[in-house]
């Protein structure tokens, strides 16, 4: 392990083929699982969320006690964010724009959505938007009564049959405005290079030999440096046990050859689990479809190995920037850094220890 | 979260979530002005939600931890040495407290875990990725040499080994003051790794500014000229590596100029520099020697909860992660000369 401080290997921070056997399996463990959550097609049903919750027996998330219903008030979403006790979490976004503030990416004009087009699946934007007819496609203008069904060709406004409260500080009427849902299910990505499995004092966390990572709950000793060490925000230490949990990618269904409990319950197959080099492979194949569909906005995220964290075992398919579904940007595993830190912090402590000898120079005045 | 246990994080729960929610642009740092060393940056984020989770170490009693560590990793080194240079009440003080800052740091660090009974299991590998490893089996020999040391100090029993375990005690000393910096700085809380470069040299300063304080409180006037010297060159350092890491942070920066972290940098200042020229000036008093002391001592603490604050609210804030991340992909673009960026950047 000491070799990882000469700089030449790469265990902390760049490409790495294989992250099983850079953490000590022999050459014959399975191959490196993992999830492609493909979010184009994510209906944000939260089955996965439940799944998890009933297959590894995850307690209540006991988000903000403060609210008996536990509402986040700021979308569908009340799960929050991933935590000790939320191993799925499906984020929501909801936008409200007035038209003209909208680009293709916000299922805006051009590409108002057509009925049989939706009942086909095939979405021009990828996305799961309403909107009502723009200015440019007049012809596709709908029913200002949305509950008089639209003729075949045309949208569907739903926007009308709610009233305008003003929820969303728009002022604007509802016809000249969009909307636009974005849904993804986040997870643990068990990441080629874990801040968390870095930090971990006891060695509680874990490489399985799935190349997945896994918290040891016996060996847990709830110090909580895993925390603030995961670029992601995933791992959260528990109240109530004091230790700390996160996905475990299902480490207990893998080894009965089943798929993990979120991937089984996914009705629309936005979770994907499998060997982690076909995964790549079938995200890049949709990535390419997608985008010769027209829908340049989507984009992989996690999936480049070259990445600050070495490549994700649970990467995802996005249909805007990351930070919009509260993920970062570009994350780079805190122990990349880490040669350099021992280096600073060694050449610091030569120099308290001079100035202590310092300190004394000159004998007695 | 029952109300019991939000009680017992009282650093996580005082999370406001409204206020961590979707802030107006213009709204945002205003009042600032001129203090701005940074562009104002636009950011999207997921409802305003932090992103990386805040670190969930109790205060006080980590940031007291680095404090009695920083006391004690200085403090033995003025113990032995002032033994070796014939200071005796300079040996007694850093000696005893080299041991007590050590004892008390333990019991600190082992309450600050979730699962204190376990506290052993640290002990159970030695990962150099982890500095709360390398910590433990830093502050583990620390501990009992030091102690070893206080015990032969108070009961006069065995000089010559109590002599030779403080000078071990002070050899592993610095290591105790300065591995703290790596602590902090090898997570992805971004006002704390980004300073991963000064803060050892904040922390050494801290260290120094408080072993040199308790040695001019405890020591006589006679003995106590290089525990006076180490705490204002201590003091003189902290103050200068602060006030350099918080200009070099640039927006990172920001926590340290608002809310508690701000007030308790202000104060750590302030004690810093009243200790040290009371230091300078009234070493030859034994009252003012002591005063000097004490409050280069309470200087020291503050700055340890002054950075634990401002890492919490770092990592609370998304803005931390999401405008720097942002940044370095602009830059990284600009100098390729790609754009990899979706068209959809205009939605924003």
């Amino acid at each position: 392990m000491w070799d990882a401080f000469s700089g030449a290997a790469s265990s902390l921070s760049g490409p790495l083929p294989d992250p099983t056997t850079d953490a000590g399996w022999s050459g014959d463990h399975p191959k490196r699982v993992g999830f492609f959550t493909d979010t184009s097609v994510c209906i944000g049903c939260k089955a996965c969320e439940v799944a998890c919750k009933e297959w590894n027996l995850v307690p209540d998330d006991g988000t903000d006690a403060s609210d008996l219903y536990r509402l986040t008030g700021m979308s569908y979403d009340n799960t929050g964010d991933l935590g000790a006790s939320s191993w799925r979490h499906v984020a929501f976004i909801e936008d409200v724009r007035p038209h003209g503030s909208a680009t293709a990416a916000h299922g805006g004009p051009p590409s108002g959505v057509p009925v049989d087009s939706l009942a086909t699946g095939f979405l021009p934007s990828g996305l799961p938007a309403v909107t009502d007819g723009a200015p440019s496609t007049p012809t596709l203008r709908a029913p200002r009564d949305a509950a008089t069904a639209p003729a075949p060709g045309e949208t569907v406004d739903l926007l009308a049959l709610l009233p305008d409260t003003g929820a969303h500080g728009q002022q604007t009427p509802d016809d000249e405005r969009d909307v636009r849902w974005l849904m993804s299910s986040d997870v643990c990505k068990h990441c080629t290079h874990a801040g968390c499995l870095d930090v971990c004092p006891t060695g509680a966390l874990f490489r399985t030999e799935y190349g997945t990572v896994v918290v040891q709950d016996d060996i847990c000793n709830g110090c909580g440096y895993c925390v603030p060490s995961c670029p992601y925000g995933v791992i959260d230490v528990r109240e109530d046990d004091g230790g700390a949990h996160k996905c475990t990618l299902c480490y207990d269904r893998l080894g009965a050859g089943m798929e993990p409990a979120c991937a089984k319950a996914c009705p629309t197959n936005s979770i994907q689990f499998g060997d982690l080099d076909e995964l790549q492979a079938a995200a890049d194949a949709r990535l390419a479809e997608l985008h010769g569909r027209g829908v340049t906005e989507a984009r992989l995220y996690g999936r480049d190995p070259d990445d600050g964290v070495g490549g994700d075992g649970a990467f995802f398919l996005l249909l805007d920037e990351p930070e919009v579904y509260g993920m970062p940007p570009e994350p780079i595993v805190t122990t990349r850094d880490l040669p350099e830190m021992w280096r600073n912090a060694a050449l610091t402590a030569v120099g308290l220890g001079a100035a202590v000898v310092a300190a004394f120079w000159g004998g007695r005045k | 979260m029952t109300d019991a246990n939000a009680a017992e994080m009282p650093e996580r729960a005082r999370i406001d979530r409204d206020a961590v929610k979707p802030r107006g642009q213009k709204s945002r740092r205003r009042g600032r002005g001129d203090e701005l060393q940074v562009p104002e940056a636009e950011f999207r984020s997921y409802y305003g939600r932090p992103i990386i989770k805040a670190p969930v170490w109790k205060n006080p009693d980590v940031p007291l931890y680095l404090f009695l560590g920083g006391l004690a990793a200085t403090s033995s080194g003025l113990g032995a040495l002032g033994g070796a240079t014939d200071r005796p009440t300079l040996r007694r003080t850093g000696r005893l407290a080299a041991a007590a800052g050590a004892a008390g740091g333990t019991v600190f660090l082992v309450h600050d875990l979730h699962r204190p009974k376990r506290f052993l299991h640290m002990l159970r590998v030695f990962k150099p990725t982890s500095p709360l490893s390398v910590g433990t089996w830093i502050l583990s020999p620390f501990a009992t040499f030091a102690a070893a040391t206080a015990a032969s100090e108070l009961t006069g029993l065995f000089r010559r080994a109590g002599d030779a375990s403080g000078a071990v005690a002070a050899v592993i000393g610095p290591a105790l003051g300065t591995y703290t910096a790596v602590l902090f700085s090898n997570t992805a809380v971004p006002t704390w790794h980004e300073a991963h470069r000064e803060l050892p040299i904040v922390f050494a300063g801290s260290a120094a500014a408080a072993g040199g304080g308790m040695g001019l409180v405890g020591a006589s006037v006679r003995d106590n000229v290089p525990a006076a010297r180490l705490a204002v060159a201590g003091a003189v350092v902290e103050l200068a590596a602060g006030e350099f890491m918080e200009r070099k942070l640039g927006l990172l920066g920001d926590v340290y100029q608002k809310g508690r972290a701000h007030t308790l940098m202000r104060a750590s200042k302030a004690c810093l520099a009243a200790g040290a020229v009371g230091a300078v000036l009234g070493r030859r008093h034994r009252w003012s020697a002591a005063l000097s002391g004490l409050a280069l001592m309470a200087g020291s603490a503050l700055t340890r909860f002054g950075v634990f604050d401002a890492g919490i609210a770092s990592a609370n804030d998304p803005a931390h992660i999401v405008v720097p991340q942002r940044e370095r992909i602009r830059q990284r673009q600009a100098t390729t000369g790609t754009d990899v960026a979706p068209p959809d950047r205009t939605f924003a």
